[in-house]
């Protein structure tokens, strides 16, 4: 549609923007740009060191519990409720971003609310995540002693099975790849801080529409521009999810 | 035609398609979203249920995480193309955006390939002696012991 309209402009003989946006949005474009190499990054080079261990732990059993499920053996289930819940949130984003276009102020309000809200609830989760795998212990057999260790970045309770040992009615294992941890919380706590940092400006943008900052200026390209760094933070969790969870 | 929303001489805004059609559009697109998802998921259980018998073939493994990839990959086209309405942008702006991301091909393949190497190199001190798949599984025999009371 908007190429059928646009194809005969000349873009690029001046008196106009070669790619038809503001500075702000089109700089936003190449910060994200730079941004997806960092994590693309932080990504590569987990599967990296990932590639050259004859061990690694399995997802399904490192991340198998729920709140309040106790010890249900529950693989999948949380990691798919916080995927559910950015998508949903990058939705509700994405029809504020709507609203704005067709200057609707009320529109704006209600949709970035419940984007902030879905903001909040993932980094709840997220807390609850780490909080569980940081104090959930483990029967680890380390110099020659069982000891029970949680998972840090510099202790790993994760490691293969030993056949055949039980202590106090629990399954001894070895120590797992001390990178693990410091993978996970290293590229789910940067990317948790995305997510917080777009909640802050989710908020400082509810705030200026409330004022009606952008009805006075006439536009609501700030909220494009906001949204913009929401759905990266929603691109880069297929990823955290894809690598750290699925594969 | 053209919205005449604009606020700048140098910039014309008319990237989505206006009212109903792009509330469709936003629908359809988290319909798919939430579907791809709910396969990766089905494909991740699958993983998880063979794991489970001790014979399980390795092939398809690599199989179904590969398949995992292209959807995720598929799903990163949606969130940026319609969510981010990259797909509205000016042909050059778009270009501008993903010939760089172009370098990722290289960037994963390089650096796997490279983890691969450390691996074998690990496995074999460094090409000093064959790969033994046994002796990577063994657990110390003395190890066993002290710990069991």
């Amino acid at each position: 549609m908007a190429t059928a309209a646009t194809s005969d402009i000349k873009w690029w003989a001046g008196g106009r923007s070669p790619f038809n946006v503001e500075y702000g949005k089109l700089m936003m474009w190449y910060f994200l740009m730079s941004d997806a190499f960092t994590f693309g990054a932080f990504l590569i080079s987990y599967g990296t060191i990932r590639f050259s261990q004859n061990y690694w732990p399995d997802p399904n059993h490192v991340f198998n519990a729920f709140p309040f499920a106790g010890h249900a053996n529950l693989p999948l289930a949380f990691v798919s409720l916080m995927t559910f819940i950015l998508i949903i949130s990058s939705v509700t984003m994405v029809l504020a971003v709507h609203a704005g276009h067709h200057m609707d102020k009320k529109g704006v309000v209600k949709w970035m609310a419940w984007t902030i809200v879905g903001g909040i609830a993932f980094l709840a989760c997220q807390a609850w995540e780490w909080t569980h795998l940081i104090t959930g212990e483990h029967m680890v057999l380390i110099d020659g002693k069982v000891q029970e260790i949680g998972t840090t970045v510099s202790r790993n309770p994760w490691g293969a099975e030993i056949p055949g040992m039980i202590h106090e009615g629990h399954q001894v294992t070895k120590t797992g790849p001390v990178a693990f941890g410091g993978y996970f919380f290293g590229i789910t706590g940067f990317h948790g801080f995305h997510v917080l940092s777009g909640v802050v400006i989710n908020i400082i943008m509810l705030i200026m529409t409330l004022n009606g900052v952008f009805d006075r200026k006439g536009h609501y390209q700030m909220i494009e521009k906001a949204g913009l760094y929401w759905h990266f933070v929603d691109l880069v969790w297929v990823f955290v999810f894809l690598c750290f969870y699925l594969i | 035609m053209h919205q005449s929303n604009t606020h700048s001489p140098e910039v014309t805004f008319h990237h989505a398609p206006a009212g109903d059609e792009q509330v469709k559009r936003i629908i359809r697109t988290t319909v798919i979203l939430s579907v791809i998802t709910l396969i990766e998921l089905a494909l991740g259980f699958t993983i998880y249920f063979l794991h489970k018998s001790a014979d399980y073939s390795h092939f398809l493994v690599l199989f179904i995480k590969g398949v995992i990839v292209i959807l995720s990959l598929a799903k990163a086209f949606y969130i940026v193309g319609v969510f981010m309405h990259l797909g509205d942008e000016v042909r050059n702006l778009i270009m501008t955006i993903v010939v760089p991301l172009l370098l990722f091909t290289w960037f994963i393949a390089a650096f796997l390939i490279d983890g691969n190497s450390w691996l074998n190199l690990r496995n074999t001190d460094a090409g000093h002696r064959p790969y033994n798949k046994e002796q990577q599984q063994v657990v110390p025999k003395d190890a066993k012991k002290p710990g069991v009371e």
